[in-house]
């Protein structure tokens, strides 16, 4: 599993500008990065090299960030891949919280999956048995 | 109805004896049948028999809010329970009511009262009340509709909400006297015209006697171009009756206050000092024949002032200005009394959440719509949008409970809400037409 930062943000001109500007000038490097919006707020997940130094710059800042862990599942980039990594995750009878894709170089594409509650520990066991390749930390720093 | 012709215009000398007899008896009952007025007076050193003239009521103790919360539910009562027909009741900061009890003479002066704006409105017999104020503990409905029986009106007792309903009844009865909250006359009258009708045709009102909350005169005017009627401000209190301590007349020109039931002093609020007609100040009212809960010199923290001269409708009963504000911190919301002070109470019981908050009032289609903004905390997790909309909806359901009123909860981000010197603005008021 990989630790993943989550900011929440208002919907206002600039406050994503300026969380990525924070991020930058401490030198936090991002991987990926996704929103989830409503009227009001958006939840904003970033995958980068240094989460705990990331939540202390933007904390400092005036943000309000925190951490979570999720999987990040290493797929072939073909038609298929996807589907055939949700259905394992089904049989275990485990509910997604939310996702996202990012393509890493050449042949290979990373999922971030948040499962619901204590059950990622367990899907990580099963889908290391059934041969998928797990993100460490030490992957994305 | 009685006539009040006579009451309404009898010289103010003669009035002030009336006054004078009402309340040296109104003491001497207080001060044997209360125990807080038998304390308070004992302690003070005041002797409830000694009230030779009116002026004198001026080195008479006072009796605030928490006075009469700290005598819930009966200790207020200067009567035996048997002889109380009706009670009313109004919030308070900590969740404990003030209670405001009724004999059959007290509901009698309450109705007449009332009465006296349908009169202002130059309503009788004729006329068909339509009373929209919501009916239950608080003091709106009831007070109309008694007002409306008593004048002689057909009255309908509508109470609040279902607005497409109110607009049928309006239409089809032809209803010609609407008793409300000025911002749920507004949105009778946005609706109506929304819905393709034209109110100063389709109905037939010829009058509005509205309370509850404060309005402008721009608001004032806005209603009476949409719904082409005359609008009466009425004021009045839980605490000392409900609506009917003062109604405006035609004139539109300060509100009359009931002065055969109600004796007005205007006090600088700092020092407690009563202050010459013409100034402006906070009302303290003594109630002359209240027989459940009189109340001697009750603070209602509301300003105004006392409008010098007579009216030139030629009553002869004192009028105050327009209310222009409060010397505390309440927030009148959809005509409930709110304190910040309760919302405070409910939030400290979310450790999600930090304890800036800020309460913000708007309007929406002319309803009072508030929307608490409270700052995110850092041990909260946030990740899931599910969490954060669980969150809102909790705080929003035990404020509900707690202010029966409905309050929009939004997370914000830390440090947006605005700090002067450290101090939180805990409310922004950005509604139209109070002010």
């Amino acid at each position: 599993m990989i630790e993943q930062l989550t900011v929440f943000l208002e919907n206002s001109e600039g406050r994503l500008a300026a969380l990525t500007r924070a991020l930058a000038n401490d030198d936090v490097n991002m991987t990926a990065l996704t929103i989830a919006e409503t009227s009001d707020y958006g939840l904003v997940r970033i995958i980068c090299n240094d989460v705990n130094h990331a939540i202390d710059v933007l904390e400092r800042e005036g943000f309000r960030a925190t951490k979570t862990k999720v999987l990040a599942v290493e797929l072939p980039n073909r038609p298929g891949a996807l589907a055939d990594l949700l259905e394992v995750i089904s049989e275990l009878d485990v509910n997604i919280e939310y996702g996202y894709c990012f393509s890493a170089a050449g042949e290979m594409a990373v999922d971030v999956l948040k499962l619901s509650g204590n059950e990622q520990t367990v899907a990580v066991a099963s889908l290391r048995r059934a041969g998928y390749h797990l993100l460490t930390p030490e992957d994305v720093m | 109805m009685a006539d009040h012709h006579d009451v309404l215009t009898m010289p103010h000398d003669q009035l002030e004896e009336l006054q004078l007899a009402g309340i040296q008896k109104t003491l001497v009952d207080c001060y044997e049948r209360v125990e807080f007025y038998h304390k308070l007076y004992d302690e003070a050193g005041f002797n409830p028999y000694s009230l030779t003239s009116l002026a004198d009521l001026q080195h008479v103790p006072f009796t605030t809010k928490q006075d009469l919360r700290d005598n819930y539910p009966y200790g207020m009562f200067a009567v035996p329970k048997s002889d109380v027909r009706e009670i009313h009741m109004s919030s308070g900061t900590t969740g404990i009511a003030t209670v405001g009890a009724y004999t059959e003479h007290d509901l009698e002066i309450w109705g007449d009262c009332f009465a006296r704006g349908i009169q202002f409105a130059r309503g009788g017999v004729d006329d068909i009340c339509h009373v929209c104020y919501g009916y239950g503990l608080f003091t709106g409905g009831l007070g109309a509709h008694y007002g409306g029986i008593a004048a002689g009106c057909m009255t309908i007792p509508m109470s609040a909400g279902n607005t497409e309903r109110q607009i049928r009844v309006l239409r089809e009865m032809g209803s010609t006297i609407i008793c409300c909250t000025p911002s749920y006359a507004m949105h009778i009258a946005d609706t109506a015209i929304a819905m393709g009708l034209d109110p100063t045709r389709d109905f037939k009102l010829r009058a509005g006697i509205h309370g509850a909350e404060a309005f402008s005169d721009n608001f004032r005017r806005e209603l009476e171009h949409k719904l082409n009627y005359h609008v009466l401000d009425v004021y009045g209190l839980t605490e000392t009756m409900g609506p009917g301590v003062a109604i405006e007349c035609w004139e539109q020109d300060g509100l009359h206050l009931a002065e055969d039931h109600f004796y007005a002093e205007i006090i600088d609020p700092e020092t407690g000092k009563v202050l010459p007609d013409g100034e402006w100040g906070e009302l303290v009212l003594t109630t002359v024949d209240r027989q459940a809960t009189p109340v001697v010199r009750y603070r209602t923290r509301d300003i105004t002032r006392i409008i010098p001269g007579e009216c030139a409708c030629g009553r002869t009963h004192r009028r105050i200005d327009r209310l222009q504000g409060r010397t505390d911190d309440m927030l009148i919301i959809r005509g409930v009394n709110v304190f910040p002070s309760q919302i405070e109470d409910v939030m400290k019981t979310f450790p999600q959440v930090a304890s800036w908050y800020q309460i913000e009032l708007t309007r929406k289609a002319h309803l009072d719509v508030v929307t608490l903004k409270v700052e995110v905390n850092p041990d909260f997790d946030f990740d899931q949008i599910r969490a954060i909309e669980a969150l809102q909806r909790d705080i929003a359901g035990r404020l509900k409970t707690a202010l029966s009123v409905g309050i929009q909860v939004r997370l914000v981000e830390p440090k947006t809400i605005a700090r002067s010197e450290g101090k939180a603005k805990r409310v922004v008021d950005l509604r139209e037409g109070v002010h």
